[in-house]
């Protein structure tokens, strides 16, 4: 894959050579006017097309090595969720800015301009591993609890960059404005050896991922499972954590710090969302942050003073808020969908008891081979049954005569044949359950219709053979227990319901 | 304490060595093969001791029921012994050599509450973890390991669910998973902590005809257990604990009801009132 990517990108280099031949410009986008000038340059469509098709080769670079930077957020992101370290990872990535201060101090001192970037991000890398050491530090020697811990490690490792960067901006030592983009990252600072670094890095890590899988997904599951069958978990976890510093320390300079930590984890909780599968999670995950960090690298390109990081971040957060409300299981929609689902049926389930119920009461014989006209209930009489009133009454009848469950006429409503199998499956249940709530549960005749009402549409076929197993003794089961207490609503009209 | 980690491996008979092995204090004999020998633990939770001073051999080949109230430190002699939690003192021994060298041969079934059941693996993914050991680091799991991880699954009566997603399992089912898990492995020693608790009739079973079949291939199974009724019923062998061993021996000889009253009735109180003392000392 690594290769493909090169020799496309190789490929390219001479177009954009003879691109900027004919007269079209490089990187600058549009000049700014003046320092003073705040207003913002909203690019044209035509630039906007250009750079988000590539088509400068540097532009191309920095938006490539960010998205290969989003591809390995998104690996090891899903990995960090799940072994639920999301905190730990934002008090790592505040953890490294001491280190960039301090290597720029250091790197200034033996006489060069400080700005190298390997010599920061290495002290960046090394400061994040202090962060993870101190947290462990805490957790271990002292009885504060993990929050804490965090807590106390973010801030006091951000709190000692924040002041070493002020120390560097008074000190005689050359030229320190630039520290500022690593925290809040700025892509567009990006020189094209910068993005190589950042590509390969990603790259390497997102195989080390792939490679680890097995072992990682055993560490995220069951840590204790995993140990006692020698998998040395302290390893594991470092290994992750040397990941996680790893791509938060490459993330810096595109994403910048205290921003670091939403490109590896809400790109993976947007992914967790649309599938019960690690191996497609990990996958989904990789491709939302790849198209964050692409169109953050991008918009930010092209809108002067727009840091990369918040356009990143809203490009995922966008992401995760589709993902939380469309997600085919876990999503909003989809729940809020089953859930009203199934209140419809249990209403309508209701509603046929309800009208078994009224005939029964009003003794007329009821049994499958009747006719259909047999099974009726005048409204006046369901009505009384529930606490409904008569607008969603008639609302779930014509639901119901809809679903070719009843038939509604002059005189009220009857059952169809099917509507008749599923009354008296429905009734059935209600009654069974009933009867087993007041032999095995103590519970009053007079109270467990309630009870019962709602077990009734939820039971399934081995539970129903059970309590059949277990009543057998007690109660004709077969193939109408009678009510165990007296119906509720006495039949009033009995002329009402139609011969 | 006894030295015996020159000693013959799983399957050897009990050396000649054996009988003049070094001995301090404490002086009583622990035979080389066993299954599991653990010496002289003690496990303390931020200091304050749970169990104190176990002295145990474990026969082989036999279904053996950790019983004891709650708090006894059941739990704990399992994860202790597994080296999940850390020991205060004390030395497991595992078919005559140290637990640590012997970790293919020991499977564990943890508390079904000890994981986070809303894991986007399926059943068949877990059952494999328990084939994990015997792949090796980085490499993939392969066919051949997922048949194994199958037919573990079918020995519990899972093979339907399969595919199944972990979040979508009943309590019981889950349960058998992670037996499953166990027996992908192949183990010679199991510890089962809880199986039993809070499952289903069909789990039930399905567990009492797996125990069963691990003692027929000659399997040594120690199994957490809190329901009295039927100790006799799926147990050989057992092991009375509460902070302590109290006793141990095969069902018909220890069940009565004198053992039962040592360990169930009421807490040890000077046992409990030292390991209070410890607690605060620590604070």
């Amino acid at each position: 894959m690594l290769l493909a990517v090169l020799s496309i990108l190789h490929g390219t280099q001479i177009a954009v050579a003879s691109d900027q031949a004919s007269g079209n410009p490089g990187r600058s986008i549009r000049p700014v006017n003046s320092i003073a000038d705040s207003s913002i340059h909203w690019p044209s469509a035509e630039q906007f097309l250009r750079v988000l098709t590539l088509r400068d080769f540097n532009t191309r670079v920095v938006v490539l090595g960010v998205a290969c930077l989003g591809l390995a957020c998104g690996t090891i992101g899903t990995f960090l969720l799940l072994r639920k370290r999301s905190l730990t990872a934002d008090a790592l990535s505040h953890a490294t800015l001491p280190g960039i201060a301090i290597a720029f101090i250091i790197m200034a001192k033996l006489g060069g301009d400080g700005k190298q970037l390997a010599g920061l991000l290495l002290g960046a890398f090394i400061f994040g591993g202090l962060g993870v050491g101190a947290i462990l530090v805490i957790r271990h020697t002292t009885r504060l609890k993990d929050d804490a811990a965090l807590g106390i490690v973010l801030s006091v490792f951000f709190g000692v960059g924040l002041s070493l960067l002020n120390l560097i901006q008074q000190m005689p030592l050359g030229h320190a404005a630039g520290l500022n983009r690593f925290i809040f990252g700025k892509a567009a600072s990006m020189l094209p050896v910068d993005a190589w670094t950042i590509l390969i890095a990603a790259l390497v890590i997102s195989l080390s991922c792939l490679v680890l899988f097995k072992e990682l997904t055993l560490l995220c599951f069951d840590q204790g499972y995993a140990r006692s069958q020698g998998w040395s978990v302290i390893t594991l976890d470092m290994v992750l954590m040397v990941l996680v510093v790893g791509v938060t320390v490459i993330a810096l300079q595109s994403v910048g710090l205290v921003l670091a930590v939403a490109m590896l984890i809400i790109p993976s909780a947007a992914a967790r969302f649309w599938t019960e599968h690690l191996a497609r999670m990990v996958i989904i995950s990789a491709v939302i942050g790849m198209v964050g960090g692409y169109l953050g690298a991008t918009i930010s390109a092209l809108v002067p003073r727009m840091p990369t990081g918040p356009v990143i971040v809203l490009v995922c957060s966008g992401a995760f808020i589709v993902s939380v409300a469309c997600g085919p299981k876990r999503g909003v929609v989809a729940r809020t969908v089953a859930q009203k689902r199934l209140g419809r049926r249990v209403a309508i389930q209701h509603l046929l008891r309800a009208v078994y119920e009224c005939s029964e009461m009003a003794e007329k014989k009821v049994s499958s081979g009747n006719t259909v006209a047999n099974v009726t209930a005048p409204l006046g009489e369901l009505v009384k049954v529930r606490s409904w009133s008569i607008n969603q009454l008639s609302r779930l009848i014509r639901s119901a005569c809809r679903g070719k469950l009843l038939v509604s006429g002059n005189s009220g409503v009857a059952l169809t044949d099917h509507g008749l199998r599923e009354a008296e499956r429905v009734v059935r249940n209600h009654r069974l359950w009933e009867t087993y709530l007041i032999h095995y549960a103590d519970i009053a005749p007079s109270h467990v219709d309630r009870d019962a009402d709602e077990i009734e549409h939820i039971l399934g076929h081995d539970m129903i053979v059970h309590l059949e197993q277990i009543l057998s003794g007690k109660v004709k089961s077969d193939p109408m227990p009678p009510s165990p207490h007296h119906l509720s609503v006495a039949p009033t009209d009995v002329n009402g319901v139609t011969a | 304490m006894t030295i015996s980690t020159g000693q013959p491996g799983a399957s050897g008979v009990s050396s000649p060595i054996g009988q003049n092995r070094s001995h301090i204090a404490t002086g009583d004999e622990h035979p080389v093969t066993a299954p599991l020998s653990i010496h002289d633990m003690t496990v303390a939770y931020h200091r304050k001791p749970v169990l104190w001073d176990v002295d145990l051999d474990v026969p082989s080949g036999r279904l053996i029921g950790i019983i004891g109230p709650n708090g006894a430190g059941k739990t704990t002699l399992i994860k202790a012994t597994l080296d999940l939690v850390p020991k205060a003192s004390g030395r497991v021994l595992v078919f005559g050599k140290p637990y640590r060298k012997q970790r293919h041969l020991v499977g564990y079934v943890p508390q079904r509450e000890s994981v986070d059941w809303d894991f986007p693996v399926n059943a068949l993914d877990v059952v494999a973890m328990g084939r994990y050991g015997t792949i090796g680091w980085c490499r993939p799991v392969t066919k051949r390991h997922r048949t194994a991880a199958y037919e573990a699954l079918d020995i519990v009566g899972m093979a339907d669910y399969a595919k199944r997603q972990i979040s979508q399992l009943s309590g019981g089912q889950q349960q058998r998973v992670f037996l499953a898990r166990a027996l992908a492995q192949d183990a010679q020693l199991y510890f089962m902590d809880e199986p039993f608790a809070s499952v289903d009739v069909a789990t039930e079973k399905a567990i009492v005809e797996v125990l069963r079949r691990l003692k027929d291939a000659g399997k040594t199974v120690l199994v957490v257990h809190h329901d009295l009724q039927t100790v006799s019923e799926y147990f050989d062998y057992l092991i009375f604990l509460n902070m302590r061993v109290v006793t141990h021996g095969p069902v018909g000889e220890v069940f009565t009801p004198e053992n039962l009253k040592k360990t169930y009735g009421g807490r040890l109180t000077l046992l409990n009132e030292a390991a209070e003392l410890f607690a605060r000392q620590a604070r």
